[in-house]
Order: C-alpha cells, then sequence, then structure tokens
C-alpha cells in the first residue's frame, strides 16, 4: 500500500486503556491519504474524530497499530520534525492567538523557529494575501469576526508552509457567514496551491465539496468514498446521527410526500431542475 | 413571565477611555409564554440583550421590566437573586461551567444554592436526567468522564432544576452533531410547551428560529430593528438582506422553485417538511409531479 502523505495502519487507542471495561475511542482504523487530496473526516459527537486528529498530530500515540506521516512513523523521536510539516487550525478561534496584531500573530511561529526577518515579513505577507486578510494586518486578532479569526489561524499555520493542514471543526463555532468565508478560503487555497487538506467535521455540507470523505462510526471507519457514494447511504448516515446535505433531504421528504423525483440531488439547482422538468410536462 | 426593555442602551466600561457603545435605544416585548428568537449578525448585539434578560447586566439608559420588577438605569437594583432564580440562562457551551464531583452533586448546586430543601433538589436532578434523555448511572459519575453531549445536557439540567419561568438559550447547539441538535431543540420545544415556559433563543441558525419560535427579533448594530412573526420577518427576504442575514433554505429553495415554474405556493414554507408538503400539492393541482 502506497502510504502517502499520511497513513493509519490498524490504529487502536484506548483512554484508560487499563480498565478493561472502556471501549476503544479508536478501533482499529486504516486509512491513508495522498498528496494533495481534500479529505473529510465526518462522524456524529464521540465517533472518535477528535482521537483520531490528536493521534495524526502526535498529541497521542496509538496503542496499537501505526500512524506515519511522509513515510515516517509518529514516535516522540519524530514528532518534532513531523508538526513542523503540518499546521493545524483548531475549533475555537479565541484560543489560538498570541500576537498583539494579526500580523504579529501570523509571525509568530516563523520567529519562534528562528526564520529571517526579510523572509518572515514575506511569508506574512503571502500568507495573509493567501486567506485576503492583508488589509487587517495591524488590526487586534480579538476584534475580528469569528471567521476572519479562523482565517488568520489558517494564515498562521500557512506561513510554515506546510504540507498538510488540518482542519478539526474549524468551522463548528462560526456564523453562517464566517463558515461560508473559512470554506471559500480553503477551496481558493486547494486551487492556487494544491494543499493537501483533511477537514475534520460534522458539516456534510462542508464534507461534500472534500473529494473523499472518511466517515467514522463509534470508533470504527464505517465507509469511505467520494461524496456522492458516501451520500447515497442516506438513512445510515442519518441513523449514525449525522445530516444530508438540504438539498438531498428535500429530495427525500419530497419523495415522502408522493413527488415521483427520479434521482438525488446534492444541490438545490439540480433538485429545483427536475421540479421544473415534472411542471413542464404537460 | 413577561419581559420588557424599553429605551435600553449599554455601554461596556462606561465612563473610561475603553468605553464601547453595545446597545443603543433598544426597544423590546417578550410576552409572557411566547418563544421569541432573537436573530441577529454577529457582533449586533444579540448576547448583550441577552445578558440584560436576568439583568447579569443592568442598562446604562433606559429600562427593564423583568415580571413585576423593575432595573432601570442609574437606580441601584436589590435582590437580583430573586430574578436569576426565574429567568435561567443556558450560555453557549453550558459544559464548560460544570465543577462538582459527581452530576447529581453538579444539577443539585443551584436548588441547594438558592434555599430548595436536599430531598427535593435531588428529586428534581434524578428526574431531570430522565427527561433529558441520560441513563439513570451518570449521576454518581463525574461530569468530566461524560462524552460532549452528555456533558451539555447535565448543564442544561442544572438550570432547569432551579425551576425558571423564562428559559434564555444562547446557541445552545453549538459544536453538537446534526442529531444531538435536533434532540436538544424538540427537548426545549416540549419543556415550553408542557411546562409554559416564556423561552428565548438567541442563534444563528434561521431554520431553528423559523421552527421553533413563534416571534422573532432582528438585532442590528446594537438596536432591535424589527420584531414579528415567523412568517412575517423571513419572508422579506430584502430586509433580511439589510442586516445582513438570509432566510431559512427552505424559503430560498421555495422562491427558486417559484420563480422557476411561476407557480406560486399555498403559504411561506418555514420548515423543510412544509416546503415539501407545498410542492407536492401544486404539482398535484396541476396534474403533475407523481407518475
Amino acid at each position: 500500500m502506497n502510504s502517502g502523505i499520511l497513513s493509519f495502519e490498524n490504529v487502536t487507542f484506548t483512554y484508560n486503556a487499563e480498565d478493561e471495561k472502556v471501549r476503544p475511542a479508536v478501533a482499529n482504523v486504516s486509512f491513508s491519504i495522498q498528496q494533495g487530496e481534500w479529505i473529510a473526516l465526518v462522524g456524529h459527537n464521540g465517533s472518535g474524530k477528535s482521537t483520531i486528529a490528536k493521534l495524526m498530530n502526535g498529541l497521542l500515540f496509538p496503542g496499537e497499530g501505526n500512524v506515519k506521516v511522509m513515510g515516517q512513523a509518529m514516535t516522540e523521536e519524530t514528532l518534532w520534525e513531523i508538526r513542523s510539516q503540518m499546521g493545524m487550525v483548531f475549533q475555537n478561534p479565541d484560543n489560538q492567538f498570541v500576537g498583539a496584531t494579526v500580523q504579529d500573530d501570523v509571525a509568530f511561529a516563523l520567529e519562534n523557529n528562528g526564520v529571517p526577518h526579510e523572509i518572515m515579513v514575506e511569508r506574512v505577507h503571502e500568507a495573509l494575501s493567501q486567506v485576503k486578510m492583508e488589509d487587517y494586518k495591524d488590526h487586534e486578532p480579538h476584534h475580528l469576526s469569528g471567521g476572519q479569526k479562523q482565517r488568520v489561524a489558517i494564515a498562521g499555520a500557512l506561513a510554515m508552509r506546510p504540507k498538510l493542514l488540518i482542519l478539526d471543526e474549524a468551522t463548528s463555532m462560526l456564523d453562517p457567514q464566517g463558515r461560508t468565508e473559512v470554506i471559500e478560503t480553503i477551496r481558493r487555497l486547494r486551487e492556487s496551491t494544491g494543499l493537501t487538506v483533511i477537514s475534520i467535521t460534522h458539516d456534510l455540507e462542508e464534507a461534500a465539496l472534500a473529494e473523499r470523505i472518511i466517515v467514522m462510526n463509534q470508533g470504527r471507519k464505517h465507509v469511505e468514498g467520494s461524496p456522492t457514494d458516501v451520500f447515497k447511504r442516506g438513512n445510515e448516515l442519518t441513523e449514525m446521527g449525522l445530516d444530508l446535505p438540504f438539498a438531498m433531504r428535500m429530495t427525500h421528504l419530497l419523495q415522502e410526500a408522493g413527488v415521483n423525483l427520479q434521482e438525488e440531488h446534492m444541490t438545490d439547482d439540480e433538485l429545483v431542475d427536475e421540479l421544473w422538468k415534472f411542471y413542464s410536462k404537460a | 413571565m413577561e419581559i420588557l426593555l424599553e429605551g435600553v442602551g449599554y455601554s461596556y466600561a462606561e465612563n473610561t477611555p475603553f468605553e464601547k457603545r453595545a446597545l443603543t435605544d433598544v426597544n423590546l416585548h417578550i410576552p409572557s409564554g411566547s418563544y421569541t428568537a432573537i436573530i441577529g449578525h454577529t457582533g449586533s448585539g444579540k448576547s448583550t440583550v441577552l445578558q440584560h434578560l436576568n439583568a447579569l447586566l443592568k442598562p446604562t439608559e433606559g429600562v427593564v421590566m423583568i415580571g413585576e420588577r423593575k432595573i432601570e438605569a442609574g437606580v441601584k437594583a436589590k435582590d437580583l437573586r430573586s430574578i436569576r432564580r426565574q429567568v435561567g440562562i443556558v450560555f453557549q457551551f453550558p459544559e464548560q461551567q460544570l465543577f462538582d464531583e459527581t452530576v447529581l452533586k453538579d444539577i443539585m448546586f443551584g436548588p441547594l444554592n438558592f434555599g430548595v430543601p436536599e430531598e427535593e433538589a435531588e428529586r428534581r436532578a434524578r428526574e431531570l436526567v430522565v427527561q433529558l434523555g441520560l441513563p439513570d448511572e451518570v449521576l454518581e459519575k463525574s461530569p468530566f468522564d461524560l462524552s460532549g453531549g452528555q456533558m451539555r445536557r447535565v448543564a442544561i439540567a442544572g438550570v432547569l432544576a432551579m425551576e425558571p419561568k423564562v428559559l434564555v438559550l444562547d446557541e445552545p447547539t453549538a459544536g453538537l452533531d446534526p442529531r444531538g441538535r435536533r434532540e436538544i431543540m424538540d427537548l426545549f420545544h416540549e419543556l415550553h410547551v408542557t411546562k409554559n415556559l416564556t423561552t428565548v433563543l438567541v442563534t444563528h441558525s434561521m431554520e431553528d428560529a423559523a421552527r421553533y419560535a413563534d416571534r422573532v427579533a432582528i438585532m442590528h448594530k446594537g438596536r432591535c430593528m424589527v420584531t414579528g412573526e415567523p412568517k412575517e420577518i423571513f419572508s422579506n427576504e430584502e430586509q433580511l438582506g439589510d442586516y445582513r442575514l438570509q432566510a431559512p433554505r427552505s424559503i430560498r429553495l421555495q422562491r427558486d422553485f417559484e420563480e422557476r415554474t411561476g407557480l406560486k405556493l399555498e403559504s411561506i414554507s418555514l420548515t423543510e417538511e412544509t416546503l415539501a408538503k407545498n410542492i407536492a400539492l401544486a404539482l398535484a393541482e396541476e396534474g403533475r409531479g407523481s407518475l
């Protein structure tokens, strides 16, 4: 198996491993992520996705199996080198600021790593322009909106030129506009740089934009595939506490109400199109 | 219990160089027994209004009436405890406020603090745990050994244990997965009905406001711009746009459908279920849709 940029090989992890009654938080999970992919890792609260995030960046180590990043097994020795290759953005935008201004904040990790001043200035500028926050470089982070804060957090990660960007529920505390801003930013980044992105989320609208979805359920990998393939499973997902994208929910509700739709629709436009065909079929 | 805000203004750090105005001339009537949703863009003043509902903040201008009690700018208010007992607030991420050794003790803390006898406090805690769909065993567990969704429920039980007349909810489902979200929102609605509560929901979710509330108030730049019934508020997409809000998805899809087909649906569809029914009905009337 090509282990790609990041891979889990039969990974099991149990909190309180000495207590035999405790169910593993992650049980025998394997997957591999290739360079340049956008992967969404989805699952209900308690499905194991946050534990997976912690295993990805070495906050936790597997009880069994291996986590490999760029071919290297994650251990206490390799941890720091591996972390320097990955950027992470967390859930709460207020808990990740250290700088007094937006640009200080983005420069923080660079400065810590002894990057020369000139290069630092250039990288900060570049990272802020990638998330379209250059105009705010002298603002105080605390006065920004949630969406803007998360974009700055993404810039902070980008300034380190990571090979891999992990977003751990990065949109779940944002209002709808903030969520759209962040998702748009990721989409643009993907187009311009081809950066590998892993988004951990329970928002299936967000997951629908990824190339591949991994669904977690009760600590196990339930299914893996393209958004279209995964969403075809319909009720199976809702029973797991997840939700279908809006257009698909509407398609199902319309079918239940007796409208004989023939296709599954992922977007509002497609759905309205088919409804219109019904209507025009005089 | 009725709450009334009249000409309420509020400035943080008043009379200091850091003074920041958050509310200006807010007039808002929350009738007894209503389910009012307060919506507005981030920074619109929603959370500041919320903190006036149980006198956590006192207005720097104007008057807040909470039931019979009057909180007035410049006048020192006494005995705020009785207000806090009657108006319970579920803050965002309430599980961050859990602290006691066991779930039982945590839920009992509020009532005991307000002089409810121990036996009665325990009775309430046991009843609430069941009502919130938690297994009995959690009562003796540490709240910190529970999952995020369970912790959220315990924190909510702690507020309900005070048996408030008004329940104020600040984004109560943030961070929960879709099923958890729906379960909690359905539960609040059930409590609203069965316990005759006055409910105030502060939310970013237009879908939740449309589904559950019977009144909607829009906050914008520290002012309460408009209040009305959900149908009225959410059918005016232009007005929503002015306040940087969007209509619920069902209403946006209804608009797309109507524009495309030229059909007019019977009513504004506040929920997905209503929209599906309305579309099916309209197509059936035209003799189309089902084959």
